[in-house]
Order: C-alpha cells, then sequence, then structure tokens
C-alpha cells in the first residue's frame, strides 16, 4: 500500500514548505471549506439519505449548520486565538518576555466515523486547519456515499496534498495506522480506541479520543415529565438513536416508569406520527450487522412500545423497554439504536451507585426541578459532560470542551478547544546578552558561607516560579 | 501473586469514598508535603549528595526550593483552581448555566526519574493530590538514597490510605503499568515513554510523557562569547549535565567557535576551579553504567577542553568536543552528561535545517544579541519550549506550561498547568425547564417552512442559531 504512504509524504513536504503557516492561508481554506458547504448541499444531503435516510431538515441542523457555525466561529476567532499570550513573570524575569507561543503541531490524521458522517470527519477538520496543520482524513466506510463524496469533493476546494482524503476498510486504516502523524484525531468505539492508541505509541503521537459508552438519563419523580420526556424522545430517537451522546437509557422510581412510557410514546408520535416507518423525519439503521445487533437488544425484553424492526429498508420501530435487568444484554453494551431501556431504582442515591458501577460515559443526563438533585448527580458522579433538564445540548455551545473520559475517551475539541487541541503551546522566555551581571548570584562556586547565613540568597530561590 | 493488588484496591477504594475530594484534605496533604521538606531538609541534601554529589546550592535551587514553591503556588490557589469555570454562552443558552467542571480522575500513577529524584517526583505529585486524586508513586531505584527517604520518609506526611509509594526496577513497574490507572505521568526516555504509553493504550489512560531529546543551542556570531560561555555552560554542568531541558550541543560558526573556546575554558575555571574534580560545585554521574557511556562519548570528535575522567568517582571533567561528525554517538543520543559538542554551520539557515531534519527537542537555545535572529530560529523550528539567550530559565516560571512535543513528550506541567493535567475538564450545562416554545423548533415533523424560519434566523450573524 505505498500509494498510502506516499499520500502522506506528500502531505508532510507541503506542510514543511510552511504554506500553512500563515494566517491569510488558512482562513482561505476555511473559506473554501465553507464555499463547498454551501455549493454542494444538495449533494452532502443526498450523500447522508443514501447512508442513513436522513433529509433535508435533518442533514442541515444535526450536522452540516454546525460545521458551518464552527467555520464561522474559527475564522473569526483565529487571529485571536493564534497570537502569542504573555504570562505573569517572576521577579527575576520582570525584563524579559514570557509568552506562550502557539505552533502547528505537523501533519494530523483525522479518522471519521459513520453516524454523523459529515459533521464528525469535518469539524474537528476546521481546527486542525485553523492551527496550521496539513490533514489526512480517513472518513468511515461504513458510510459509503459519504466517504466518496467528500473523496470527490474536498480535492475541488482545499489544497490537494495539505489536505488528502483516504478511503477503504480496516486494512487501508491498519495501513494508515502505521505511518507517523503529529496527531491522531479519533472518533469511534472504545474497542477500536485502544488500538489507535497503540499504533500512535509506537511513534509517541499524542491522539485525542471521542469514544463512547452508555449515558445514563436519571429522571426524578420531581421534575416537569412532560417536557423531560419529549427532550428525552428528541434526544434519543434522532438519527434512529445513532448518536454517541444520546441518552441511552432511563433511570427512574418505579412509580413514574408509566407515566415515561406514556409521554414518551405521546412525544414520538408527535415527531414520527403513528408509524414512525413513513415519517420522512425518521432514520435507518446503518447497515445490516449492526440492524441484528440492535434488534438482538430487544429478545426477551418487555417492550412497551414499538419493538419490530424490517431487515430491508433497515427500519428500527422507536422502542420502549421497561422493567429491564441490568444484567441484560441491553444494558451491557452502548445501545446505538433506538431502544430505550427503562431501569427502576428506588432512589437518587441508587441511581448514582448504579451509574459509578459502569465505566465512565461520555454524557450524563439529570432531570429534576430540585437543583440539590442536580447537584448531587453531577458531584457524585464522572463523564465527559453533563446535561440537566436536556439532552445533547451541552455540545453545542462553542466554548464548552467536548469530550470523554475513561472510557469515553481522552481530550476534547470544538471551538478554541480544538485550536488547542491541533496546536502545541511553546513557552518562551526572551533574554537579553546584557548585563551578565545580574546572573553573577546564580554561578558557582558558592561561598561556604553567607554572612547572615542565609544560603542560597532568598531573591533566587523565590525566583523559582512563584507567582506573585 | 501481584504485589500492588490490594494496595491498588485500597487506594480505588480511598477515592471512591470521597475522602480527597473536600479542599481541606487537599490543602492538608499538601501542607503535609511541605513539612516534609521543611523537617528533612538535611536528609535530603544528603541523599541528593549520595547520589549524584550534588551540592547543597543545586540541590537547594533546583530541588528543594522549586518543589517547596509548588507546593505554596498549590496552597494559595487550591480555592481558585478548584471553582467551576464559567463560560460564555450562546444565543439559545443565555438563561442556563454553562461551566466547565475540575473533577480528579481517580487513582493517578507517577513514575519519577533519578536525575532530580526530589524535584521530579514532588513537583507533579503536587498536582495529582490538589487535583483531588489517589496516588501510587514510582521513585527511580537508580537514585538509591533518594529512593529510601521517599518510600520511608515521605508516606508519613501523608494519608496513606491515598498514598502508596511502590519500588521497584523495570520489571517491577511494567508489572505495575499492567493495572490500571485513571492517568500515568511519566519523566524518562522516549524510548520508555512508547512502552508507558503502549500498556497506557489497554486501558485508554490518558498519559503525560515528560522525555527528552538533543536540545540545540544555537550561537550567533553577533554576541558577547564571554557571556554567552557563562550562561552555557552553567546550564550545561548543572548537575553534571543530567539535566533533560540541558543544552545538549552548540551550533555556530568557525569563527564564534574560535572565540567561545577559550570563553568557555574561562567559565569552567571560574565555576569549578583548577581542579573539577575536587569542586563541591560539580555533580558526578548518577552510576556506573551511565559513567562508562559518557566515558565512550568522550571519544567522539576532538576533546578541546576537559575530557578527563575517573571511574572511581564516576566524574567526567566539563567537557568541550570539536569536530565532531553527526553519525557519531555523541550526535546521535541525548547526552545526558557534562560534554558539549560544538559542531560548525556556515550559516543561520543551515543551523535551522540541522535543528530540523531532528526530532523536536523539548528546549532549544538560541543566543544573539540581534532580537531578529531568535525570532527567527523561534519561527522556524519547533521544541517543547524556548529561551532566548539564556539557558532553561523558562522553567522556572510556573505560568508557563513545561512539557515536550514530538518525541520529547506529551502533555505539560508546572503550576496551574499541573492541577489542569491531572483533572478532568467536565462540560456542564444546565438548562431550565422553561423555554419550551424556543425548543419547539428543533422537533420534528420538519417542514420546509421550519428550515425557512431556521435559514432566515441564521443569516442574522449573531443569532448562534443552534436553536436546540
Amino acid at each position: 500500500m505505498s500509494k498510502i504512504s506516499d499520500v502522506v509524504k506528500r502531505a508532510r513536504a507541503a506542510y514543511n514548505t510552511g504554506l500553512t503557516r500563515p494566517l491569510q492561508f488558512r482562513i482561505q481554506q476555511l473559506e473554501a471549506l465553507r464555499r463547498m458547504i454551501q455549493e454542494r448541499r444538495s449533494d452532502i444531503t443526498e450523500a447522508l439519505a443514501a447512508d442513513l435516510h436522513k433529509n433535508e431538515w435533518t442533514a442541515y441542523y444535526e450536522e452540516v449548520i454546525y460545521v458551518l457555525e464552527e467555520i464561522e466561529y474559527t475564522i473569526k476567532k483565529l487571529p485571536e486565538w493564534a497570537k502569542d499570550e504573555p504570562v505573569e513573570k517572576t521577579p527575576e524575569t520582570q525584563q524579559d518576555e514570557s509568552y506562550i507561543h502557539s505552533e502547528p503541531l505537523g501533519v494530523v490524521l483525522i479518522i471519521g466515523t459513520w453516524n454523523y458522517p459529515f459533521n464528525l470527519t469535518i469539524q474537528p477538520m476546521v481546527g486542525a486547519i485553523a492551527a496550521g496543520n496539513a490533514v489526512v482524513l480517513k472518513p468511515s466506510e461504513l458510510s459509503e456515499n459519504m466517504a466518496n463524496l467528500l473523496a470527490t469533493i474536498l480535492p475541488q476546494y482545499l489544497d490537494k496534498d495539505l489536505y488528502p482524503v483516504i478511503n477503504g476498510g480496516v486494512p487501508e486504516t491498519t495501513e494508515v495506522l502505521k505511518e507517523r502523524f503529529d496527531h491522531i484525531f479519533y472518533t469511534g468505539s472504545t474497542g477500536v480506541g485502544k488500538i489507535v492508541m497503540m499504533a500512535a505509541a509506537k511513534h509517541l503521537t499524542p491522539v485525542t479520543l471521542e469514544l463512547g459508552g452508555k449515558s445514563p438519563c436519571y429522571v426524578d419523580k420531581d421534575c416537569n415529565l412532560d417536557v423531560a420526556c419529549r427532550r428525552i424522545a428528541w434526544g434519543k430517537f434522532m438519527n434512529s438513536g445513532q448518536t454517541c451522546v444520546a441518552p441511552d437509557y432511563i433511570l427512574c422510581d418505579a412509580s413514574i416508569q408509566h407515566q415515561i412510557v406514556e409521554k414518551l410514546k405521546k412525544s414520538l408520535k408527535e415527531f414520527y406520527g403513528e408509524d414512525a416507518k413513513k415519517s420522512r423525519d425518521y432514520g435507518r439503521i446503518i447497515n445490516a450487522r449492526h440492524f441484528q445487533r440492535v434488534m438482538g437488544l430487544i429478545e426477551g425484553q418487555k417492550v412497551a412500545h414499538g419493538g419490530t424492526g424490517d431487515m430491508a429498508s433497515r427500519y428500527i420501530a422507536p422502542t420502549i423497554l421497561t422493567d429491564v435487568d441490568p444484567q441484560s444484554q441491553v444494558m451491557q453494551e452502548e445501545i446505538f439504536g433506538p431502544v430505550m431501556p427503562i431501569v427502576c431504582v428506588r432512589s437518587l442515591e441508587e441511581a448514582i451507585q448504579f451509574i459509578n458501577q459502569r465505566e465512565k460515559p461520555l454524557a450524563l443526563y439529570v432531570f429534576s426541578n430540585n437543583n440539590n438533585v442536580i447537584k448531587k448527580m453531577i458531584s457524585e458522579t464522572s463523564s465527559g459532560g453533563v446535561t440537566a433538564n436536556d439532552v445533547i445540548v451541552h455540545i453545542t455551545v462553542h466554548s464548552l470542551p467536548f469530550g470523554g473520559v475513561g472510557n469515553s475517551g481522552m481530550g476534547a475539541y470544538h471551538g478554541k478547544k480544538s485550536f488547542e487541541t491541533f496546536s502545541h503551546s511553546r513557552s518562551c522566555l526572551v533574554r537579553s546578552l546584557l548585563n551578565d551581571d545580574a546572573h553573577k548570584a546564580r554561578y558557582p562556586p558558592s561561598p561556604a558561607k553567607v554572612r547572615g547565613g542565609e544560603w542560597p540568597p532568598h531573591s533566587l530561590t523565590s525566583a523559582q516560579g512563584v507567582l506573585r | 501473586m501481584d504485589p500492588f493488588e490490594d494496595t491498588l484496591r485500597r487506594l480505588r477504594e480511598a477515592f471512591a469514598s470521597g475522602r480527597t475530594r473536600p479542599a481541606e484534605f487537599r490543602a492538608a496533604q499538601l501542607e503535609g508535603l511541605g513539612r516534609f521538606l521543611r523537617d528533612n531538609r538535611q536528609l535530603l541534601l544528603d541523599a541528593l549528595a549520595q547520589d549524584l554529589h550534588k551540592s547543597t546550592f543545586e540541590a537547594e535551587v533546583s530541588e528543594i526550593a522549586i518543589s517547596q514553591s509548588e507546593v505554596d503556588l498549590a496552597l494559595r490557589n487550591l480555592q481558585a483552581w478548584m471553582k467551576d469555570e464559567r463560560v460564555s454562552k450562546n444565543l439559545a443558552t443565555q438563561l442556563d448555566s454553562a461551566f466547565i467542571r475540575k473533577e480528579p480522575f481517580g487513582l493517578v500513577l507517577i513514575i519519577a526519574p533519578w536525575n532530580y529524584p526530589l524535584n521530579l517526583t514532588l513537583v507533579p505529585l503536587v498536582g495529582a493530590i490538589a487535583a483531588g486524586n489517589c496516588v501510587v508513586l514510582k521513585p527511580s531505584e537508580i537514585s538509591k538514597s533518594m529512593e529510601k527517604v521517599l518510600a520511608e520518609v515521605l508516606p508519613r506526611y501523608l494519608d496513606q490510605g491515598c498514598f502508596a509509594v511502590v519500588l521497584g526496577g523495570p520489571a517491577e513497574t511494567a508489572q505495575l503499568l499492567e493495572h490500571r490507572f485513571d492517568h500515568v505521568f511519566f519523566t524518562g526516555s522516549p524510548c520508555v515513554g512508547k512502552i508507558v504509553m503502549a500498556a497506557a493504550a489497554k486501558h485508554l489512560t490518558p498519559v503525560t510523557l515528560e522525555l527528552g531529546g538533543k536540545n540545540p543551542c544555537y550561537v550567533d556570531d553577533d554576541c558577547d562569547p564571554q557571556t554567552v560561555a557563562n550562561r552555557v555552560a552553567w546550564f550545561r554542568y548543572f548537575n553534571a549535565g543530567q539535566t533533560c531541558v540541558a543544552p545538549d550541543y552548540v551550533l555556530c560558526s568557525p569563527e564564534t567557535r574560535e572565540r567561545l573556546l577559550p570563553a568557555l575554558q574561562n567559565a569552567i575555571a571560574r565555576f569549578y576551579g583548577d581542579d573539577p574534580q575536587r569542586s563541591p560545585n560539580l555533580g558526578h554521574i548518577i552510576s556506573q553504567k551511565h559513567f562508562k557511556r559518557l566515558q565512550g562519548l568522550l571519544g567522539c570528535g576532538r576533546v578541546a577542553i576537559g575530557g578527563q575522567s575517573d571511574e572511581s568517582e564516576r566524574y567526567i571533567a566539563p567537557t568541550v568536543l570539536v569536530d565532531v561528525q553527526e553519525t557519531e554517538p555523541v550526535m546521535q543520543e541525548e547526552i545526558f552528561g557534562p560534554i558539549l559538542p560544538l559542531v560548525s554551520v556556515r550559516s543561520l539557515d543551515e543551523a535551522i535545517d540541522f535543528i530540523n531534519r531532528r526530532e523536536k527537542p523539548l528546549a532549544l537555545y538560541a543566543f544573539s544579541n540581534s532580537s531578529q535572529v531568535v525570532q527567527r530560529v523561534l519561527a522556524q523550528t519547533s521544541s517543547g519550549g524556548f529561551c532566548g539567550n539564556d539557558g532553561f530559565m523558562h522553567m522556572t516560571l510556573a505560568s508557563l506550561p513545561f512539557g515536550g512535543v514530538g518525541n520529547s513528550g506529551m502533555g505539560r506541567y508546572h503550576g496551574k498547568f499541573s492541577f489542569d493535567t491531572f483533572s478532568h475538564h467536565r462540560a456542564c450545562l444546565l438548562r431550565s425547564p422553561g423555554m419550551e416554545k424556543i425548543n419547539d423548533l428543533r422537533y420534528p415533523p420538519y417542514s420546509l417552512r421550519n428550515l425557512r424560519v431556521l435559514l432566515v434566523a441564521m443569516e442574522e450573524r449573531r443569532c448562534s442559531c443552534t436553536l436546540l
């Protein structure tokens, strides 16, 4: 596969010319990316429709709009982010310049994924470009139409050598991972995340891993159930449940389980009609393997709603399971499908314990009118991020970093955090060569005893990194 | 029988109990560290003298004072660092509460090296404790005297339910690394850094790797040779050259080389006297193995200054080599000893090329009266940190992050950066159940009318239209 090796070599050679260093160049590329999105919107929508049954609304509103926003925000802020950041000086360095200088890392690999195949490939790319890197893109082969589209249109708008697209399956991805990069950004599963990090370790390449997990959704007895269930239904069944920050399962008191089911059903009917299969807005499962996997999770469960599927169209009805046993398969893996299990717990404490017995999730949700419940839930658990009284929305705030912890990932991005992730913050101290006398005290030989008894002089030791 | 199983389980349970969360607990631990330093000053000085023939001056300045000031800094700023960090919101989330919560990871492993065995153990430890983690410390077995103090004395000053010291060599460390930690902080060689990262990858454990490399030191023709020689010599021969950020080799023109040689001779004589082996201010080599390695390097190129060695004292004279070839061992590996090769280059361009052909170093130095020259070296290279016209002074500012890039490492610490390195930054958004009308636009069924309203709203740039 020397072809992959050549592509990476070319990207590095292009990077080494220094072409990406001026901000003007980076902004031009981002503007070209924006033009690409605007001019090729229908192609992008078509690809998303073919891969995941998205329509022009869901394509735009769930994917494209975030990328456009990110580009807009990045272009505006880039000059500020790229500036040297002066830092506080010690008494000894008052006459010097001390600052943090942001530099590109070099050649960055971005491995995309299939559930939001446009957004999750291109949004990180925006930060990587802004930080001045060359970017090798490896879209997911599962969302085949988008992968092919990106390989076609990106070179038409962006520099071909600096931002190549490499397509292929496992063999090609394995091959790409043998190459040396200056940062690897991966979105996908925990299992493959480990493989990526192992490959990166061989070259001491830093990684950002956006993984997943089972994002719990605790619904308190004291909450507005109508609003809660509406928001939960929206977040859960969007893209047919194939969202890394979707509420994976509900934890609630048994006394409200039935109400929750009824209200979820009500919202589902409002969103997708009586038969979601007929709704333009309801997604499809990405492929047969995942279809079978998700259908398998429903087996043996108490189905309160839905539970059916159609293999030919890879449609799975919005499904709600009740009284779910924590030991059952549906509670062992990230569902990534339109199946909502409800697990009954007898108290907030039990819910917290339940959550803490499991791997740290990418997101955590808590619905309650009582701020103390929310505070307690947040302070006694951990997760990548949290939204209280809604779902998913925390990832749409530019100034909040988006990333996981533990099994759900490491590193973060979005907004300025993307720029930081793809940059090296280089500590700089610039002194003058004049006046070496000022430094006399630091040079040996040290006197055996200093009159007055204090050695080393306080001025030296107190200069050691003490912020005043 | 796994010797670490019980200890790790105990520490995990302690973390789960929440003991390390309150600021009071963390502050008490930090105060304990401060007392450890103050109560055992002589013991620590003796250990450093035994391990590395470290002078009182060097020990105070580079080990004890630095550790103390990091403890003091953390105590002073703990509350501020622990506070939730409010972030700016977009239009859709104006009424919500958006902030980043700093949370401990859990169980942290710190693997420390032998060259600054107190500093490079305690400074990361300060950050890990301040951030609320439980900590396993693995001091270097090569700096035996300090290892003993850290194993036997340090634990008395900390809550041993939340802190443990484990001992051993490479085999034990490998075994330790098979366990799961929530963060691994390693200081050492790039070679072992790869092993640590690969082990961490199995558990998706984030790592901070403080590694090394060959730190280039460019000396321009436009400079005062004695001033430069004083500074370069001091930072080179400090701790007998066993410093990860020491200038490893000099790049200069043949003319400047001729001016530097007598100046370096002067500096060495001034600092260490006519018989440096007898000087209390010059360190000795840590072990027989490293001594032999360095003795071998003395055969590279031609000895211009120094070159003496004494196996019985593991003493190597402050040495300057000239006429070295790039292929010789002294230019292939990080020297980590009191040997300074002067490499001739014909221009600044050649120097920059020379630097960029090699792995990114941990530190990079440029000496010149011309700030353009200094800025050019900075702009056209990359490195962990940079200092113009001096040695590793940049490390004395806690406001500057300390870390590598590429082969010299990933991640950073010192001051607040330590606290941040050992914390998970959790994005939190607390929404109110109200404002449902605004949310309405995001729910299906999606019509062209919705889309048009949204697009119009988006044209108004101010509206960040993630109207979720």
